[in-house]
């Protein structure tokens, strides 16, 4: 059977970013976690996590319903608000939903996989929490999301749904890597570098939440901003990277269907980024890359519509 | 009489619609009372013509593309007979058929009081029964353009006291039931000038079953039967049945429809 | 009061033991397994099928239930076993039963000649909101309405099988019979190496053979989809289920759609046209243009591919006529008429409230009745009459008063028991069973089907939103 409905096509799409969306927000808050547990005043500590709103909505959203950032404000708004439609356990509820509407087209391991998941999340609340700590809770999350990844990478057949599944988490990691630096992109250049333990804390989690920790240490050794840039920029080696996303879907398109027009878009992309000079835009900003890359990404996400949803 | 027809119907829409699907009832078949001598049904879309159930000619038209309005232009020629309102053909429907509710022909409290009122002379004489009830529902329901809309039920027309000639068609078929006389709903057009209905030319009424005769036509707008000013178009249980256009569409939004109708005698 | 003067009632057949506690020949095997088998092992395997239909997500909507609208139904690991004389018996019967009903339905849509010949009322057919016009003087591929179909059975003695009602709209449940036995087999191997159980696992295949050779005249490799009203629908799971295991795409309204007189899907590499469509949404909401006009879960223009003959719809519009409790009665009049054969499966006696006389006894022995509703289903609406109080007699009465001819009643059976597995251990519980029964190219039945099971002690209702739970159904090969 060649071509698949255009609806399933597009609930795998987003059952992949659904799930790579929740482990990236399990990895941020983790991240901040740890930081805040260093001996910092009460407003950096405000501060760490209010950073980690990605949008004023998102901000106004929180600010409506808690009063200060206390640490059980943030986790109940980012892991367990239903209303936030980007808190964990709407993720979660978002993937469950798409993953049964695409049932038909993945095999009963990862369906059942999703199952367990759910089944297991949904009775969490902040009692819980307090009961296992936090920290149990965020594991649980990226591990069933590796979990869940494993088991479509070992059981689905490499055809369309398969491919549709891997583009939409390819691009949210694009998405999601290109935030996290924008989140820090003042930081990046060496003038501002504080050369005291604080800072090293403060770019080791921030690799870590980019997963890219140990594999920064071992390519690059010592931290430094500009490296940290380039990594999660231009290495194509790290699965997170701006660069490796945009490659990978720029192939899974042209496998798709070469003469896509945004295969071709895809291509152009990736051959920006490659070809990018990262001293001058770090001396320029990164913040206008960032912006632009991101608009760019949107685009490529509405011509990948365009040309295989049949959008109506 | 040879009737010429012209007839269009034209929506407009607020916004650009995406893919849009109609059923059209707008082709008369030949009988008794009429022979059709040409016909065309155009509009932008796809046409493909069907069957329905109850032998009408239907067209399917999709349009795929965007669109921001749809014309349908219906043109033809009939010939038109008196039969002094008896439909002598057979149509291979079984009467009783037409015996069944809907939504739009469903007994209430007023149209129950209609109905005991000609219940007796149906009885009698079923022919000047239905007559009778005919003239009751024109008297007690003012022909009022725009008092009710396509989806006001007979029962809440007869409340109202006004409506147009498919209210007048709805309550007919409701107490003609009820009186156990299976009745069903026409569409078509009315040659213009003729009638209380003439500023718009297309029509509906009603037929009934009378074992011996068959099919008679009973129109309470003009309190009469059809003559060969009629055209039947398509027949139904109700409006929704027998409706010249049923559309469905994607995006869109407000739509604002539009009728011309020009029904005008010609020589032969 | 009904058997006032027994002090006990007589006990109801049970499937595996007779009166005096031998077992049946179904049950020889596995009779001896049960005994030898502890009930901590048993406890141990229901746990796991727990968990095995936990995982597997089967669950089915609850209407009317906010709080929890899935739930699992509960599967009893104790399986329902048919020697091959009774399936022998039965499944002539279902195929009987079916094949009348495929000729009542191109009959009443075409010559009605029934209804002329005066062996059935036309007023029950012909103003029955399930026929369904749109369909009249239409011809079929191979002239068959019910493609699928499910005959609802429920057993009395060792030879008294009756037929509580036809399925001919969208019957549900086959996903049990597959996934029950799955888990079966996955629980007690060992036990499928020493019973010969006939096997049920070519249903999809089967079914897809048959929706292929309906296909609409000059396509040969017909493309095949199952429609189904979406994720949220009740039996979403076994939608979902049929179309991996067949092999064809699960669709829904919004995926297809009406051009150039054939209906298409949206996919990937753009239109692609459908053939047959297993649809499993009701005849209201099938087309807005031609019934419920505000419906969101069909397809705009189907029917008039239907009536072009582009495009096979499985089962048939206004398949609904033939399983209507007011059309039950008549169900063995179909095959007397059209098969020229006496029915060999049995109507429970039924009385219609319609008909005077009914009606006045049906008040009179309430009672002892079971009264439904002609247009009811899922054990909605009913009364049964042993299990119910007098104030909720008296409000059904008052409800038969006002529109007698909505309701029939028919006596309470003695449904037979089956051994069951529940909380004190193992014992016996009302079932009732359901064998698939396939119209195409010819009339098949797979050996097997759901039983249903009343959980409850001494409840006779089977059905899954009143906590009734499902068991694997065995027919022994010999």
């Amino acid at each position: 059977m060649t071509g698949m409905l255009s609806r399933t096509a597009d609930n795998l799409y987003w059952l992949g970013r659904y799930v790579e969306r929740a482990e990236n927000a399990a990895r941020l808050i983790d991240g901040t976690y740890h930081l805040s547990l260093l001996p910092i005043t009460p407003e950096e500590h405000g501060e760490l996590w209010r950073r980690l709103f990605q949008s004023n909505e998102e901000l106004e959203l929180f600010q409506n319903k808690h009063p200060g950032f206390d640490d059980d404000s943030v986790v109940e708004h980012m892991v367990l608000d239903p209303e936030n439609p980007s808190s964990i356990v709407s993720c979660m509820d978002a993937a469950r939903d798409n993953t049964r509407a695409a049932r038909a087209e993945l095999t009963t391991e990862i369906s059942q996989c999703m199952n367990q998941t759910w089944m297991d999340i949904r009775g969490i609340n902040m009692d819980k929490i307090h009961e296992r700590g936090i920290q149990d809770f965020l594991d649980l999350i990226k591990e069933r999301a590796h979990l869940f990844q494993g088991v479509i990478y070992g059981t689905m057949r490499r055809g369309e749904p398969f491919l549709f599944w891997e583009m939409g988490t390819a691009l949210e990691r694009a998405e999601n890597t290109s935030r996290l630096i924008l989140a820090r992109s003042n930081s990046f250049h060496r003038a501002h570098r504080r050369d005291d333990g604080f800072d090293f804390y403060r770019w080791g989690t921030f690799l870590r939440s980019a997963n890219a920790y140990s594999a920064y240490r071992q390519i690059y050794g010592d931290i430094d901003p500009v490296s940290v840039a380039e990594m999660l920029i231009l290495n194509t080696t790290i699965p997170r990277s701006l660069l490796a996303c945009i490659e990978d879907t720029t192939d899974i398109l042209k496998t798709l269907r070469r003469e896509a027009q945004c295969a071709e878009m895809s291509e152009r992309l990736a051959a920006e980024v490659r070809s990018m000079r990262l001293d001058q835009v770090l001396r320029s900003g990164l913040e206008n890359f960032l912006h632009d890359f991101r608009n760019q990404v949107h685009a490529l996400s509405d011509q990948i519509r365009a040309d295989f949803m049949m959008v109506r | 009489m040879r009737l010429t027809i012209a007839h269009e119907t034209f929506y407009k829409f607020e916004e650009p619609a995406k893919h849009s699907i109609q059923y059209l009832r707008m082709t008369p078949g030949s009988s008794a009372c009429q022979q059709v001598l040409s016909w065309s049904v155009s509009t932008q879309g796809t046409l493909t013509p069907w069957i329905d159930g109850f032998g009408n000619s239907v067209h399917v038209s999709t349009i795929d593309n965007e669109h921001d309005e749809i014309k349908v232009v219906v043109e033809g020629v009939v010939d038109t007979f008196d039969t002094s309102g008896v439909l002598a053909s057979r149509d291979g429907l079984p009467p009783q058929l037409f015996l069944r509710d809907t939504p739009f022909t469903e007994i209430g409290e007023a149209t129950l009081a209609l109905a005991e009122e000609v219940k007796e002379s149906i009885a009698s004489d079923t022919l000047s029964g239905l007559h009778n009830l005919t003239n009751l529902i024109a008297d007690k329901v003012t022909y009022l353009s725009g008092a009710t809309t396509v989806e006001t039920s007979a029962e809440e027309a007869v409340v109202a006291g006004s409506g147009v000639c498919q209210d007048h068609a709805h309550i007919f078929l409701t107490c003609a039931r009820w009186c156990g006389i299976p009745s069903r709903y026409v569409s078509g057009y009315l040659l213009a000038g003729q009638g209380n209905d003439s500023h718009v030319a297309s029509h509906a009424w009603a037929e009934s079953y009378l074992p011996g005769l068959g099919w008679v036509s009973f129109d309470p707008t003009n309190r009469q039967s059809a003559t060969e000013e009629y055209v039947r178009l398509a027949i139904g249980f109700d409006y929704m049945g027998a409706a010249p256009v049923r559309g469905s569409r994607l995006g869109g939004g407000v739509e604002e429809m539009s009728v011309k109708v020009q029904v005008e005698q010609t020589q032969n | 009061m009904k058997n006032s003067d027994d002090n006990e009632p007589p006990k109801p057949f049970d499937e595996m033991l007779e009166p005096d506690g031998t077992v049946r020949m179904a049950y020889a095997q596995y009779g001896e397994w049960l005994h030898g088998t502890s009930k901590d092992t048993l406890l141990r395997k229901d746990e796991q099928a727990d968990m095995m239909f936990r995982r597997l997500g089967i669950t089915f909507t609850v209407y009317g239930d906010a709080e929890s609208t899935e739930r699992m139904i509960p599967f009893d690991i104790i399986p329902r076993i048919l020697d091959p004389h009774e399936w022998d018996y039965l499944s002539r019967g279902a195929i009987q039963r079916v094949d009348a009903i495929n000729a009542f339905l191109d009959d009443v849509y075409h010559d009605q000649a029934i209804l002329k010949a005066g062996r059935i009322p036309p007023e029950l057919v012909l103003n029955n909101d399930a026929f369904r016009p749109e369909m009249l003087d239409l011809d079929l591929p191979r002239r068959v309405y019910g493609h699928i179909a499910g005959v609802d059975l429920v057993r009395t003695g060792p030879r008294d099988f009756y037929v509580l009602e036809d399925n001919v709209r969208t019957p549900s449940g086959v996903s049990y019979m597959l996934e029950n036995r799955q888990t079966m087999m996955r629980l007690f191997p060992e036990l499928f190496a020493t019973n010969h159980v006939a096997p049920v696992g070519r249903y999809p295949t089967e079914l897809r053979n048959n929706l292929k050779s309906v296909a609409p005249v000059g396509v040969d490799d017909p493309t095949i989809v199952l429609l189904t009203p979406g994720r949220f629908n009740s039996a979403y799971f076994e939608h979902a289920f049929l179309a991996t295991e067949m092999g064809v795409r699960l669709v829904e309204g919004q995926d297809l759609f009406v051009d150039d007189g054939l209906v298409y899907m949206r996919t990937t590499e753009g239109p692609k046209r459908v053939d047959v469509i297993y649809r499993r949404i009701d005849d209201d909401f099938i087309d807005p243009l031609a019934f419920q006009p505000h419906s969101m879960l069909g397809v705009p223009g189907l029917l008039s591919v239907v009536r072009r003959g582009r495009v096979t719809l499985a089962n048939a519009i206004g398949s609904g006529v033939a399983d209507d409790k007011a059309m039950y009665v008549y169900v063995p009049e179909m095959i007397r008429f059209y098969l020229g054969e006496e029915p060999i499966l049995q109507n429970v006696p039924t009385y219609s409230l319609r008909n005077p006389d009914d009606y006045k006894y049906v008040i009179e022995h309430l009672e002892e009745l079971v009264v439904k509703e002609v247009h009811g289903s899922g054990g909605y609406g009913m009364l049964v009459g042993p299990k119910s109080t007098k104030a909720e007699r008296e409000a059904y009465a008052q409800r038969l008063k006002a529109e007698p001819e909505a309701f029939i009643a028919q006596p309470t059976l003695s449904l037979s028991t089956c051994p069951t597995w529940v909380e004190e251990g193992v014992a016996p519980r009302h079932v009732d069973l359901r064998p698939f029964v396939l119209s195409g190219r010819r009339t098949t039945v797979m050996p097997g089907g759901l039983t249903r099971v009343a959980l409850k002690e001494g409840s006779l209702v089977v059905n899954s939103s009143q906590g009734g739970g499902t068991k694997d159904t065995w027919v022994l090969e010999r």
